[in-house]
């Protein structure tokens, strides 16, 4: 046998067969049930913004590297990914370029930037809101009430498209969509005027738990649906993608300081279920904290990472200028990984103190 | 009881590649038509590479001494069969970088005829302990499991240590591999008798032999066989079986399944009481002693979608892959890649005219489908690698510190922990190369060290030498002072003298 017909390579000689698209396609198939939910909740304009988000990913992606003269990695989703995720934490009725602005910034700002998949410090899809929020808070701080798909009050696709380009309907009027706040946004201006948690929720707001579990309330098209969410995030972690220790962890560190600040004044401080269900928590815990490129690596980083995203999210959504702090909160704790990686290394075999 | 975990611990991380035993379990071991030629390597062990005592020309019968041991780590290299040394030269072995080693090449005469002095021991548990550790240095045998290390020193335990308990690896955890199992289906009094030779000369009362349960006959058979010998000696022998998980055949996490408990990072498994041997070593053993064979073959499991006849075959240590390849009917057209061992840590061959070696305990023949190798993508910190890592370490961060040689960082990061196992490559979803990532770590740590030490050593040396100098110097100095001062007290003395004469005149006069 000639040297040359045999490949000469290091051991191990075999591979489990899994792939970074493999992941991909997986993380995105977990998002179905939400990316579902929020067109059958905000209707036509949630397809329209999340496929405009989507593509300009990853055209975004595609001639970055055309540029940088690579093969193109698009059969990888991962900018489908960002592009998804991204679009999923955009209000029902963000104007186009709003969309393509965050678009393009998650991929160039957010990854290629600092060298592509597998470098980028923070998710690029929050790196990406965040900036929109700063930037453009008028527009992303509208909440349209969901309208649903087919209902009476639901936008024609044609309506949509218009209002999405032009920001008017297709018939050249205005929309007259029904804006109120968010849950979190409505608690924080009635309670930071003094009020109750109860006068603010209650009353003519009426926020109802069942409506936050299933998601039809105010929010971003992709964060308000708590049980399409978690099917997802069961799904991911039963696929193995993630593990429990980043979502358990940001779900105890938000869940613990509200039930504490909840039993000492729970007119002043929501109770703890209301803060799971509303905002962007479950999605931020199983889609967004969880990324594997900006979380740490070992078991003990992931649990001490989750929370502090937790503990974060509710430090901002209580105190901080922002009703929403969970984008805010990962982005954070995202630059604290390479650290957190550092000081938190397994004990390894034959290391332990009853061994030595 | 005692060592023994009465339940099996498990060890962290592990992977499940799929199994492909079912190649070639069911082909019996059978014996090999005598090659045209030997090549016999003098270095197949872990330690000093043997010492040539024959010369070209010399015929020698099979089992005949052709390499002394050299040194306290290293083994004897015999004779595989009888015939002629038609050369002894470099010849390319199965080595990582293609290099090659000092070789005994051998024509056989074809008789295979044993040297006629060999001769076994009847009874060996009459032997004293010591008697039996020489046979067995003298004979050549080492781990067969792929380590290679001169099986002796683990018969030979330091005086101040105890054994508690013989372990005996017949895991065979990596995939394809079949010659253990069907070693001990064919041969399994041959097992217990080696492994009774062993405990003796270790002066232990435990043993545990530890097989995977996907070898259902080889349990059973070793089951059988325990039983049948259970009345003949108050030494305990067990069967263990273990749940599939690779690297369950590693020493330390075998260990750590079965007594619960780990070896401390740098020690031996001697340190907790505990002695492994491979189950085809224990027979290695068994022919040293009783029949004063040394270890000349060895049982390879030849496999793989690639060969067209897979097989077990005890082949002559020397024995070249091309030829073995042949007698197993050649290799398929889609033919990727050859390996010596095991598909986790076994080493692709670049050319197939290499002899067996002693740890050599399969040769795979692996297609395209079988394994594929991928374009290696940065990694996307998923963290599979530390959960499948079975000593606990951090491969990612280990691999990107080697990557970019950050030598410090590297060696900070427990590198030489690592076994090698593979688990985290075969798992890595960027199919990133992380074993081939750790050895260039370990080889560029070590030659850091030897630069470090070397180094040092160039600075002790001219500091040495300037002090020597300075002392040379000083010397010159001093002796210099001290001429002058002789010179002065000489001149003075004389001119003292030159005073004092006349009165020492006068005195002697005054004597006189």
């Amino acid at each position: 046998m000639s040297p040359s017909s045999l490949l000469f390579t290091s051991s191990p000689h075999i591979h489990a067969g899994d792939s970074i698209p493999r992941i991909m396609h997986t993380v995105i198939l977990a998002l179905m049930p939400a990316t579902l939910m929020s067109v059958l909740i905000f209707g036509w304009p949630a397809l329209l913004i999340l496929v405009i988000t989507t593509a300009t990913a990853m055209l975004t992606e595609y001639l970055m590297m055309k540029i940088r003269n690579r093969p193109s990695p698009l059969g990888d989703m991962s900018a489908a990914l960002t592009g998804i995720l991204l679009a999923l934490t955009l209000p029902p009725h963000t104007p186009w370029w709003v969309c393509v602005v965050g678009g393009v910034f998650a991929i160039l700002l957010g990854k290629f930037v600092y060298g592509g998949l597998g470098f980028n410090m923070f998710n690029p899809a929050l790196i990406a809101r965040v900036f929109l929020l700063i930037s453009f808070p008028v527009e992303l701080t509208s909440w349209p009430q969901p309208t649903g798909l087919f209902g009476q009050q639901a936008l024609s696709f044609m309506d949509s498209l218009s209002l999405i380009t032009t920001g008017h309907l297709a018939s050249g009027k205005l929309a007259d969509a029904i804006s109120a706040a968010t849950p979190l946004g409505q608690y924080h201006v009635v309670v930071g005027m003094g009020k109750t948690v109860h006068e603010a929720l209650g009353g003519d707001y009426a926020f109802s738990y069942i409506s936050a579990f299933t998601g039809f309330i105010n929010g971003s098209l992709g964060e308000t649906s708590a049980i399409a969410l978690a099917l997802g995030g069961v799904y991911l972690i039963r696929k193995r993608i993630i593990s429990w220790h980043i979502p358990v962890s940001m779900f105890a560190g938000i869940l613990i300081p509200a039930t504490i600040f909840w039993i000492l004044n729970g007119s002043k401080y929501p109770d703890p279920l209301f803060h799971l269900l509303t905002g962007g928590l479950i999605l931020g815990a199983f889609f967004m904290a969880t990324d594997m490129v900006t979380s740490p690596v070992t078991p003990l980083g992931q649990i001490i990472f989750g929370a502090g995203c937790g503990l974060l999210t509710y430090i901002i959504r209580t105190w901080g200028g922002y009703p929403e702090g969970v984008s805010f909160a990962i982005v954070i704790m995202n630059a604290t990984v390479p650290l957190l990686d550092q000081y938190t290394h397994p004990v390894v075999y034959g290391k332990a103190k009853k061994n030595v | 009881m005692g060592i023994v975990a009465s339940v099996l611990k498990k060890f962290h991380g592990g992977v499940h590649p799929p199994g492909h035993k079912d190649l070639s379990e069911h082909c019996a071991i059978e014996p090999m038509p005598l090659p045209k030629r030997l090549v016999v390597p003098f270095h197949q062990h872990l330690g000093a590479p043997s010492e040539p005592v024959v010369k070209v020309g010399d015929t020698v019968f099979k089992g005949d001494l052709l390499g002394g041991a050299a040194g306290g780590i290293s083994a004897t290299v015999h004779a595989p069969t009888s015939g002629t040394i038609v050369a002894i030269e470099e010849h390319v072995v199965g080595h990582p970088s293609g290099l090659t080693m000092l070789c005994a090449i051998i024509e056989p005469d074809g008789k295979d005829q044993w040297n006629p002095q060999l001769k076994g021991v009847d009874n060996p548990l009459s032997l004293e302990p010591v008697a039996v550790r020489d046979l067995v240095k003298n004979a050549g045998v080492v781990g067969l499991g792929g380590a290679t290390f001169p099986s002796f020193v683990k018969l030979s335990p330091p005086r101040d240590k105890v054994v508690d308990l013989l372990l005996i690896n017949a895991v065979e955890c990596e995939p394809y591999l079949t010659c253990d199992a069907r070693l001990m289906e064919e041969r399994p009094k041959d097992v217990i008798e080696g492994i009774r030779i062993m405990l003796h000369a270790l002066q232990t009362k435990e043993c545990v032999i530890g097989i995977e349960d996907n070898k259902p006959k080889a349990i059973a058979a070793m089951q059988n066989a325990v039983a049948a010998e259970a009345s003949q000696s108050a030494a305990a022998i067990r069967v263990v079986v273990l749940p599939v998980m690779y690297p369950q055949g590693s020493e330390k996490q075998l260990i750590e399944v079965v007594t619960g408990r780990q070896v401390p990072s740098r020690k031996l498994p001697i340190d907790i009481g505990v002695i492994v041997h491979n189950v085809a070593t224990a027979v290695a053993v068994r022919d040293a002693v009783c029949f004063g064979h040394p270890l000349v073959s060895r049982i390879v499991t030849v496999t793989g979608k690639g060969i067209n006849r897979p097989a077990n075959i005890e082949v002559l240590i020397g024995t070249q892959v091309d030829d073995i390849i042949a007698h197993c009917g050649g290799l398929k057209p889609d033919i990727h890649k050859v390996v010596m061992g095991g598909p986790m840590m076994g080493l692709a061959l670049h050319q197939t005219n290499v002899p067996v070696v002693k740890g050599c305990s399969g040769i795979l023949a692996l297609t395209r489908g079988e394994s594929s190798e991928k374009p290696e993508h940065s990694c996307i910190r998923c963290g599979s690698c530390v959960n499948a890592c079975p000593i606990q370490l951090v491969p990612c961060s280990m691999a990107w510190f080697a990557k970019t040689e950050q030598l410090d960082q590297l060696s900070k990061a427990d590198l030489f922990d690592c076994i090698e196992c593979g688990s985290c490559a075969y798992v890595c979803p960027a199919n990133v190369p992380l074993v081939h990532y750790f050895r260039y770590g370990k080889l560029a740590l070590q030659s850091k060290d030897r630069e470090e030490k070397k180094r040092e050593l160039t600075i002790q040396r001219s500091k040495l030498r300037e002090e020597r100098l300075a002392r040379e110097k000083e010397e010159k100095e001093r002796k210099k002072e001290e001429m002058k001062a002789k010179m002065a007290a000489k001149k003075k003395s004389g001119k003292e003298a030159d005073k004092q004469n006349p009165a020492a005149e006068s005195g002697n006069e005054a004597q006189a």
